[in-house]
């Protein structure tokens, strides 16, 4: 295989668009983010893609790859390629703003509406909290404090889709984190923003969010966890 | 513009959550059906008879089978959520998606049970 076909999104904010084809040349060690970033640069400068670190950390370059959201800069070609051709298309459940690139101020005011916002105990003045690793919430909260924002899990949830108001894997997933976070000031207040109109009850258990996060957090485990926690919050078991 | 989401489905947890769905829509179904014979016991009894009589046919008999495996698989993907939301996972990718292959194997040893008996 010396050339791939490459099918991209161009489109506006309408929905309105069409695929684009474009024949790159393969190479040896090729990444989806490096064949986005060949086309703008050699065929059409026209074309919107967002990245920045290129190497998984900021969580800014995911797309959908052959109908699977995934971060660009980390994903082989070779991993993905149908003989040769790979369609590329903006993330799902957010609004495209042009081409490859989504507005995704709905996905991060989500998180604020989880309860999101760190609040804590304590200021600068004080001594750094002392957070013992052997500690359980501190294990629960540390699996899932890793996710870089990339909004893969997000546009990969068919809840999501079906209803735009649910707060969704990844600020669910923070929500967690912050329930269990020994340091957080407003935990009781996180739990039930997460528990709350659109929260984590309208997960349907289904997994697309864990079996896509590329970071290999798992924000079911999150959202069945808020699940038991409300459950015990109902019978009168505060956290 | 429709974006396509079909791989970021297909692992074992989304058939799971599917057959669950699809059983409990087909049990459902069958929900009215079961009520108005039931109420032929009330109302109409050479009726409910003449039906009870067409319970030995083979087609009766592999329809009843049909209703047996999809009540296993329905209550044992039921019971899959259950554990998923109360038992806390051990890590992430916890091992517990392999329940489906629980309720998969439950449906089919229960499947081939009620056929050995029924005929
Ligand atoms: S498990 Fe819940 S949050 Fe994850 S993809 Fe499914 S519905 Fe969305
Ligand atoms: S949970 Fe994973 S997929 Fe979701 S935003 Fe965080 S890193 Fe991305
Ligand atoms: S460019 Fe930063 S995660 Fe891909």
């Amino acid at each position: 295989m010396t050339t791939l076909r490459v099918k991209i999104w161009r489109g506006n904010e309408n929905e309105e668009g069409e695929f684009q084809t474009f024949d790159v040349p393969a190479r040896e060690n090729q990444t989806i983010l490096d064949v986005v970033t060949e086309v703008q640069r050699v065929q059409e400068p026209g074309l919107s893609y967002r990245f920045a670190c290129r190497v998984g950390v900021c969580g800014s370059c995911a797309m959908t790859v052959n109908g699977k959201p995934r971060w660009t800069c980390r994903t082989h070609i070779n991993a993905v390629a149908k003989d040769g051709e790979i369609t590329i298309e903006p993330l799902r459940n957010m609004p495209v703003i042009k081409d490859l690139t989504c507005d995704m101020t709905e996905f991060f005011q989500k998180w604020q509406k989880a309860g999101g916002k760190f609040d804590g105990t304590i200021t600068r003045k004080d001594p750094v909290a002392t957070l013992p690793p052997s500690d359980l919430k501190r294990q629960k909260a540390d699996a899932g404090i890793e996710c870089i924002n990339c909004a893969v899990c997000y546009s990969a949830c068919d809840t999501v889709n079906w209803d735009s108001d649910y707060l969704g894997p990844a600020a669910l997933n923070r929500a967690w984190t912050l329930v269990n976070d020994e340091r957080a000031a407003n935990r009781q207040e996180v739990l039930d923003k997460a528990i709350g109109d659109s929260g984590c009850s309208s997960c349907h258990s289904q997994g697309n969010c864990t079996a896509a996060c590329p970071v290999g957090l798992s924000p079911s485990q999150s959202i069945h966890g808020l699940k038991r926690m409300s459950l015990l919050s109902f019978l009168g078991k505060g956290i | 513009m429709a974006i396509s989401n079909k791989n970021a489905r297909g692992h074992t947890s989304y058939w799971a959550s599917i057959g669950h769905r699809l059983s409990g829509l087909a049990l459902a179904a069958f929900i009215p059906f079961h009520f108005l014979v039931l109420s032929l016991a009330v109302n109409d009894r050479t009726s409910l008879d003449g039906l009870l009589s067409l319970a030995d046919q083979p087609l009766f008999k592999i329809g009843e089978w049909g209703l047996v495996v999809l009540l296993v698989i329905h209550m044992a993907f039921g019971i899959r959520v259950l554990i998923l939301e109360l038992v806390p996972w051990r890590h992430g990718k916890d091992g517990r998606t392999n329940l489906v292959w629980v309720g998969v194997i439950a449906a089919i040893m229960i499947g081939i049970y009620f056929l050995v008996r029924a005929f």
